[in-house]
């Protein structure tokens, strides 16, 4: 199977894969299957798929490092715009349910509520990120185009202190996402990042970073 | 056409079941009627013993409260709730507590009163008069509900008990049983789950010890067999599954407020001024509605028969 191939069908997997929990929540809410409570579900459910996805873009880079397969770098910018897609929803629901189109309450929540704070926080990081995702912006950005999107890591963090603020006592999952979240982010230090760094020769942080953003380049080439 | 009402409780009386004739009530009936037709339909009965061996009485397709509310389904009242005992999703009590033994039972009374012992829970039972009450049921979370609970009050039990001059707190123990509670297997609480009330507000009139809904025995995931109902309060208040109770001298640790007093507090009553820290409390949900948009009664809508109890208390600090 060529790279191309095999990219392809990584593609139809993750298209399967991120939209499937829309899927089942939409026909949920048409057939009535979310219980007596369905937009508790709806918010549980984006948000949790919405962390799920962030935690899968984070760990693309280290896959690709650590495999040496770089065409798997293309399934990075869709595998976070599915994120960006599933917190926006998830915002959204908020809005319209519990906020009732207020404007004024939503303001209120987002400054006295300080894990609706670092949610929103953390889905304004990411509407840059998901509007710079388009080929053009990938060009005229350059190499500051991977400085940008390393915001998907403050993303990524606000969201899980997110989840963590807004349980009520069972903290294990959100503990778990934090956990996975810092092995990601030491994955990313260039001390480990680098297999085998030669005195001398082995790539800085800043070195890859372009790395990334021209494997983005290929891409579009 | 003649519609029974949900008795209207006062601290000074208790009312009993009015007598109405209303079009707009009886147009709600119907609907009500096919609600109820609706739980009892071959998704509700799946699994839930009590609905398979009982049919739900046909008084409940009339019964409102008192604020002319209709009734949640069974299957809204059963398979929604928050019983941490069996998970801390809020369909994980109806799914996980079907291995739950709730026969036979026995509650230990003791503490600050004249007759202290173990008693059977038929026993305890068998010199009461059970009765339909219509609570709404506001969940700290802001969502809320209205139940046609079954039971008795409290007040009666704690008369036959005979609390000492020292009792000014009453505390309520939930049954440990790992093998059959799966919740209690991991450390989310500190179990066993406890609760309390001060005195006045135990021997409140409002205040149920509940041991059905809808006129049937409490399914496992309610909190079967005897669980305490008090309406003014946060959900959380009404601990289910009901082995101990005690009276006691000093106020005791609540469960919730235990595990983070910043966000709970021993008198958790309804309060739409007071926001929770995460939340406001100023609307609720009111299922199976959608929007939040429902608006928080102080007192949950029971003010008037209770307010007396914390007049001239700071309803910010004592939360
Ligand atoms: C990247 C952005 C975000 C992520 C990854 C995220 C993730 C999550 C997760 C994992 C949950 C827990 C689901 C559960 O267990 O019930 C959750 C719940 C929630 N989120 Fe977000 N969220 C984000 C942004 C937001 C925003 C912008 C808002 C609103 C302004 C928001 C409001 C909520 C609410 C209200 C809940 C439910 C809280 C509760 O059940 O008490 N989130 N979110």
């Amino acid at each position: 199977m060529t790279a191309q191939r095999a990219v392809l069908a990584l593609k139809l997997a993750l298209w399967v894969g991120a939209l499937a929990p829309g899927i089942r929540l939409v026909h949920g809410v048409l057939t009535g299957g979310l219980g007596a409570n369905p937009i508790e579900m709806l918010t549980h459910w984006t948000g949790m798929t919405a962390l799920v996805l962030l935690m899968i873009t984070l760990s693309i880079t280290p896959l690709r490092r650590i495999t040496g397969w770089n065409p798997i770098i293309r399934l990075r910018r869709p595998v976070g715009l599915f994120a960006f897609f599933y917190a926006l929803a998830h915002f959204g629901i908020w809005f319209v349910f519990d906020m009732v189109f207020n404007v004024r309450w939503m303001l209120d929540d987002i400054a006295e509520r300080r894990f609706i704070t670092v949610g929103m926080a953390a889905l304004l990081v990411l509407v840059p990120l998901a509007v710079t995702s388009t080929r053009g912006w990938i060009r005229r950005l350059g190499k500051r185009w991977g400085k940008l999107h390393r915001g998907v890591y403050v993303a990524a963090t606000l969201g899980v202190v997110h989840y963590y603020w807004l349980v009520k006592a069972d903290v294990r999952l959100p503990l778990a996402f934090a956990a996975g979240l810092a092995v990601l982010l030491v994955a990313r230090h260039p001390r480990f990042a680098a297999p085998r760094p030669a005195p001398g020769g082995g790539r800085s942080a800043a070195q890859r970073e372009e790395d990334d953003v021209d494997a983005e380049r290929v891409r579009i080439g | 056409m003649i519609i029974r009402r949900a008795p209207d409780i006062r601290s000074s009386e208790i009312t009993p079941e009015s007598v109405y004739v209303n079009r707009r009530q009886f147009i709600r009936a119907a609907t009500a009627a096919g609600a109820v037709g609706m739980a009892l339909g071959p998704r509700a009965l799946a699994g839930e013993e009590a609905a398979q061996s009982q049919e739900i009485p046909a008084r409940f397709a009339r019964m409102t409260s008192e604020l002319d509310e209709p009734l949640n389904t069974y299957e809204d009242v059963t398979t929604y709730n928050n019983f941490y005992e069996f998970g801390t999703g809020k369909a994980d009590p109806s799914r996980n507590s079907g291995a739950f033994r709730p026969k036979p039972w026995k509650v230990r009374i003791g503490g600050e009163c004249n007759r202290p012992g173990e008693y059977d829970l038929d026993d305890l039972l068998a010199g009461v008069t059970l009765e339909d009450r219509v609570y709404r049921l506001r969940c700290v979370e802001a969502w809320s509900m209205v139940i046609p609970w079954y039971g008795f009050q409290l007040s009666t039990l704690i008369d036959r008990v005979e609390p000492t001059g020292n009792a000014k707190f009453v505390v309520f123990t939930t049954v440990v049983r790992p093998e059959e509670m799966p919740g209690q297997r991991a450390p989310i609480l500190r179990w066993p789950y406890i609760e309390g009330l001060r005195m006045d507000e135990a021997m409140h009139p409002l205040t149920l010890l509940a041991t059905g809904v809808y006129g049937m025995d409490l399914p496992n995931q309610n909190g079967a067999p005897l669980r305490l109902v008090v309406p003014w309060k946060y959900g959380f208040k009404g601990i289910k599954s009901i082995v101990s109770i005690d009276f006691v001298e000093e106020m005791p640790l609540n469960t919730w407020k235990q595990q983070n007093s910043f966000e709970y507090g021993f008198y958790a009553n309804v309060n739409p001024n007071v926001s929770h820290p995460r939340w406001s409390q100023a609307r609720e949900t009111r299922l199976p509605g959608l929007f939040k948009n429902h608006e928080t009664l102080m007192f949950n809508g029971y003010a008037d028969q209770v307010q007396h109890m914390y007049a001239g208390m700071d309803l910010e600090r004592w939360k």
